[in-house]
């Protein structure tokens, strides 16, 4: 495993473009583009203020840098380097900014979500959507790109709008039943559409892609609701997260629930394997090779390092505050392997916990105790690989095989906020708070 | 002086008591009692105070006394027309004993009842003080019942205040729920409201901006760039309309489409794993069908199933057969069946399978018979060994105690029976001698008897021999003087002798002594009546002989003389007695 040198960045504003060649960052209000193998830099743009967000274009060809607070877009040819555009949203504000499926489209959500702008780049022609949500997920295209889906309010009534993207044409226009429509997502074969509820009620609908309703799905009533719906990547599966602290999964044949995965704060599964974080304060240059590797001088006198606890293991447990709104428990974070064999989960009382399910075995397989709450977790593209990071120096890797805690050897702390896998699953890029950093998987090591 | 005015006369002497037990319990018991006992009494005490009859009222006292027996009912005392002064003392005695008896068993009566009084006031005392436990355990109870009382009724105000209060909660739930209610009512409402403002707003808002010129949204773009397709952009018609729909419904069908083979082809692999299945299940249950067809199970569609199965071999042979509904019927028909089949085949091993373990367990009658005959074969095979091996052992154990001791068991044996033998002879000896000793005593007796016999035919020859030669010599006066020394020696003789024969001889001779003053008749009715006449017979002379002499010799020596024969006499006689009794023995 080798790690690059670390660049800056703000705001956490890196990505790797959609082909895996480029690597964006934003550093206050310059973009610089570099090679990712290189890590040379291709190209430099500067913005006209500080860079809110970024994005690349599905065909990797151009790079959207938005400022909210200026409601103005940026956009940059990587090929036609003094090729640029500008859109200005005027007074009417700019909250959301995201390209289109095709690359050529940006649709700025407004202010107030007064409606959404669609800029087209090709003709420069812009049309609107009124009413849309403003909700935790209003919108959402299809993994094919060919629709968009818009939840909107009208009359105090949730809509779904599908639009299809190639000319914005409003294929499907339904009524849906929920109270407060707080999400939707396309199944990755795009043919379903999840609708869930607010958190007040717990509903998860499914739409097929022309409006039939396929199934309304209720676990429970009157207490908090859903909290993340996921679908996993052969659309096999729907995972819905809630603030009952479990995880629930529906089938894609009659859309019941198969099982139901919770997350107890004593474990006594036997077949699952609990490792847990133990930090150690060792002596400079200790070279304890068991389990994590350490590259380079070890200026960072905290090592840490996975045991395996033996079966009733005690997971703490935070109470959340009662009296507080969006109370810290329930699973809000619900993630499938690419291959849809696992299903990570963490539970928001648990926050120092990620829980790792066999979808094929509909069991515990392992649980990661952290020392302090995982802020961010991520599934390698390719391989049954979960990656997490916790806000320190260390990053995580668990694999079936089992599990590694890698210190980042760079100098002056450099702490992992969150990560992201290149799509090859052979790079991971760390994200500290003013930097980043790439991490290479050594292919023939990780096989081992 | 009436019954009546008496009766009240005399109850002024009946003390309290007695009044009491008289109306009490005993009256209602025996009537005809209390009557004595009241008379008795009184008449008890009359008489201490004797008072009753002086010499004045003699009369009056009589018919009063009369009176009063006759209301007794006894025979009057005296009656008028036997005399006036006089009166029967033999009724009067008898009226007299009547009335004691009366009295006595008045008196008995009264210890009767004072008895019984005790009695029943003892058991009034013990009534009382059951009664009176009775009571305090009736206060008790009762005590303990108000308490209980008391309880329920605060456990019925508990229970009623409970309900109360689960009704005011119930109410305040409804309450609160119709709160709630109103409240999400009202606040939806609100919601709306706020909402539909909002909308006005962000509508006026999106109008303004719209319309305000200063600073209007925009696009600046350096030259448009082609589409990503490459394609132009086409213009919005029907039929792009039309092509939109049928690009979702391709896409959806395509989506059916994918769907549909998948399951296609899992139901391909579902059904070769059937076929599989039943493949080995045919396998297997035609191995076994030979030997079910011996059992009790003849199944009449056994052919027909045969014939189905090789009709879905055929068919799985085809791919086409998989696709077909016929098919498709027809193996999953067949599969049940033969599952069917198998279940009940395996049904049956477990069974057996568990009565084999039960039979290991303890023998039970469910154990079929072969097992058991098995069993018995193998027991038996064992029990012959170990018959073998005892009847050994016991030939040896003879063996040993055989050889060896042979002689003197034998010898003991006989030793035993011989000591028997001895003590039985001994037994049998002791007895003979003992007889022998008997005989032997007998025998001497009867020699000193013969002896004696000899001896005493020898005196008395010599005494006939002197008696005669007195005889002889009585004739002559003389000779009288030698007499009493002779009669005195046998008179001594006969005395010693008759002690062992006949104890009352000394006594006959002690009478005859002392009634010797008394008149001669006297002694005749003491002797037995066959001796008597022989006494007679043999005295007569004798008698009239010393009369004679009595009479005819008045002098002293003449009369002690007299006497003196007259003894000799007597103790002729006797001897004359003893000897007959002897002889007729």
């Amino acid at each position: 495993m080798n790690f690059s040198e670390v660049f800056k960045q703000s705001n956490q504003l890196c990505k790797v473009s959609p082909d895996g060649k480029y690597l964006a960052t934003c550093v206050q209000y310059r973009l610089v583009v570099r090679d990712v193998s290189t890590l040379q830099i291709l190209q430099l743009y500067t913005c006209l203020d500080q860079i809110s967000h970024m994005d690349w274009s599905s065909d990797s060809l151009f790079i959207l840098c938005a400022m909210y607070k200026r409601g103005l877009v940026q956009v940059w040819s990587l090929e036609q380097p003094d090729w640029h555009c500008k859109i200005d949203e005027g007074s009417i504000g700019l909250v959301s900014s995201r390209w289109s499926p095709d690359g050529r489209h940006i649709l700025n959500t407004t202010e107030f979500h007064l409606r959404v702008t669609v800029w087209s780049l090709c003709t420069k022609a812009v049309s609107y959507i009124k009413y849309p949500k403003a909700c935790q997920k209003g919108i959402d295209f299809s993994r094919d790109g060919c629709y968009m889906a818009l939840a909107e309010r009208r009359d105090c009534k949730d809509y779904v709008s599908v639009f299809v993207c190639d000319d914005w044409h409003l294929l499907r226009h339904f009524e849906t039943e929920t109270q407060d429509l707080a999400g939707l997502e396309w199944s990755p074969n795009g043919c379903v559409l999840a609708v869930w509820d607010s958190c007040l009620e717990y509903k998860v609908l499914l739409y097929s892609l022309d409006g039939r309703l396929l199934s309304a799905y209720s676990a429970y009533e009157w207490s908090l609701g859903v909290k993340s719906v996921t679908w996993s990547p052969n659309s096999q599966f729907l995972a819905i997260g809630s603030y009952d602290e479990k995880v629930r999964i529906l089938n894609h044949i009659t859309w019941k629930k198969i099982t139901q995965f919770e997350h107890p704060s004593s474990i006594n599964n036997t077949k699952a394997v609990v490792y847990k974080e133990v930090e150690k304060r060792t002596a400079v240059g200790s070279d304890d090779l068991s389990l994590h590797i350490t590259i380079g001088t070890a200026l960072y006198n905290t090592r840490s390092k996975y045991e395996i606890c033996p079966s009733p293991v005690q997971i703490p447990v935070v109470k959340p505050d009662p009296d507080r709104a969006n109370p810290k428990i329930g699973v809000s974070s619900l993630a499938f392997s690419s291959d849809s064999r696992y299903l990570a989960t963490k539970n928001d009382n648990m926050a120092s916990v990620v829980w790792v399910w066999d979808m094929q075995k509909m069991s515990l397989v392992a649980v990661l105790e952290q020392t302090s709450a995982v802020r961010c977790f991520q599934w390698d593209p390719c391989r049954p690989r979960l990656a997490l990071c916790t806000g320190n120096t260390t990053l995580y890797l668990w694999s079936p095989a089992g599990c590694v805690s890698v210190q980042v050897p760079t100098e002056g702390g450099f702490q992992v906020q969150s990560l992201n896998w290149h799509r090859s699953g052979d790079s991971l890029m760390l994200l500290g708070k003013e930097q980043l950093c790439l991490c290479y998987m050594d292919t023939d090591q990780e096989d081992k | 002086m009436s019954k009546t005015s008496y009766c009240a006369y005399l109850t002024g002497f009946i003390s309290p008591e007695v009044k009491d037990t008289c109306s009490s319990s005993v009256e209602c018991r025996s009537p005809p009692l209390i009557q004595f006992s009241q008379s008795s009494v009184p008449l008890h005490r009359n008489y201490i105070l004797s008072t009753f009859c002086t010499e004045h009222n003699v009369q009056e006292c009589l018919s009063h006394i009369n009176q009063e027996v006759s209301s007794l009912g006894l025979p009057p005392v005296w009656t008028e027309s036997s005399g006036s002064s006089e009166m029967n003392v033999m009724a009067v005695l008898n009226c007299m004993y009547d009335l004691i008896q009366l009295h006595h068993r008045g008196l008995r009566t009264l210890e009767n009842m004072e008895v019984e009084q005790l009695k029943s006031s003892s058991n009034v005392d013990h009534l009382q003080r059951t009664s009176t436990q009775l009571k305090e355990q009736l206060e008790l109870s009762k005590r303990g019942n108000t308490g209980l009382l008391e309880r329920e009724r605060q456990l019925h105000l508990k229970v009623k205040s409970l309900q109360n209060c689960l009704k005011n909660e119930k109410d305040e739930v409804q309450k609160l729920q119709n709160i709630i209610a109103s409240r999400a009512s009202q606040y939806n409402h609100e919601m709306k409201r706020k909402e539909r403002e909002f909308t006005k707003l962000k509508e006026r808002l999106n109008q303004l901006l719209v319309d305000k010129k200063e600073k209007k949204q925009a696009i600046d773009v350096l030259n448009n760039i082609g589409r990503a397709d490459g394609k132009r952009s086409l213009w919005k018609t029907q039929k792009t309309e039309a092509k939109h729909e049928g690009e979702m419904y391709k896409t959806l069908l395509s989506d059916y489409d994918t769907r549909q083979r998948e399951m296609l082809l899992e139901n391909a692999e579902l059904k070769k794993v059937l076929q599989q299945i039943k493949k080995e299940m045919v396998s297997i249950l035609s191995l076994r069908k030979p030997i079910r067809k011996d059992d009790k199970h003849p199944d009449a569609g056994i052919q027909a199933d045969s014939e189905d199965e090789e009709q879905v071999f055929d068919s799985s042979k085809e791919s086409v057969g998989l696709f077909s509904v016929h098919a498709r019927e027809k193996l999953t028909n067949s599969i049940r069946l033969q599952w069917r089949r198998l279940k009940s085949h395996v049904e049956r091993l477990d069974s057996q399978a568990s009565l084999a373990q039960m039979g290991e367990n303890k023998t039970d009658d469910a154990i079929s018979r072969e097992t058991h005959e098995e069993e018995m074969d193998r027991l038996k095979l064992e029990i012959q060994p170990c018959k073998d091996f005892i009847q050994t052992q016991q030939q040896l154990l003879q063996q040993q105690l055989s050889s060896p001791c042979d002689e003197e068991t034998t010898s003991l044996l006989s030793n035993c029976y011989m000591l028997q033998e001895r003590e039985r002879f001994r037994e049998e000896w002791k007895t003979l001698e003992k007889q022998r000793n008997l005989f032997e005593r007998e025998r001497r007796n009867c020699t000193e008897a013969a002896i004696r016999l000899s001896h005493e035919r020898k005196a008395f020859e010599d005494d006939r021999a002197v008696w005669l030669k007195h005889q002889f010599l009585n004739l002559s006066p003389f000779a009288d003087l030698r007499k009493p020394q002779m009669s005195k020696s046998k008179s001594c003789f006969l005395i010693s002798e008759t002690e062992s024969s006949a104890s009352s001889a000394p006594e006959k001779l002690i009478k005859c002594r002392s009634d010797t003053t008394s008149p001669t008749p006297r002694c005749v009715p003491l002797t037995s009546a066959s001796t008597a006449d022989m006494h007679r017979t043999v005295c007569l002379v004798p008698e009239k002989r010393y009369v004679v002499f009595i009479c005819t010799n008045h002098d002293m020596p003449v009369t002690n003389a007299a006497l003196v024969v007259c003894y000799e006499l007597f103790m002729l006689i006797f001897y004359f007695q003893i000897n007959q009794t002897k002889w007729k023995d």
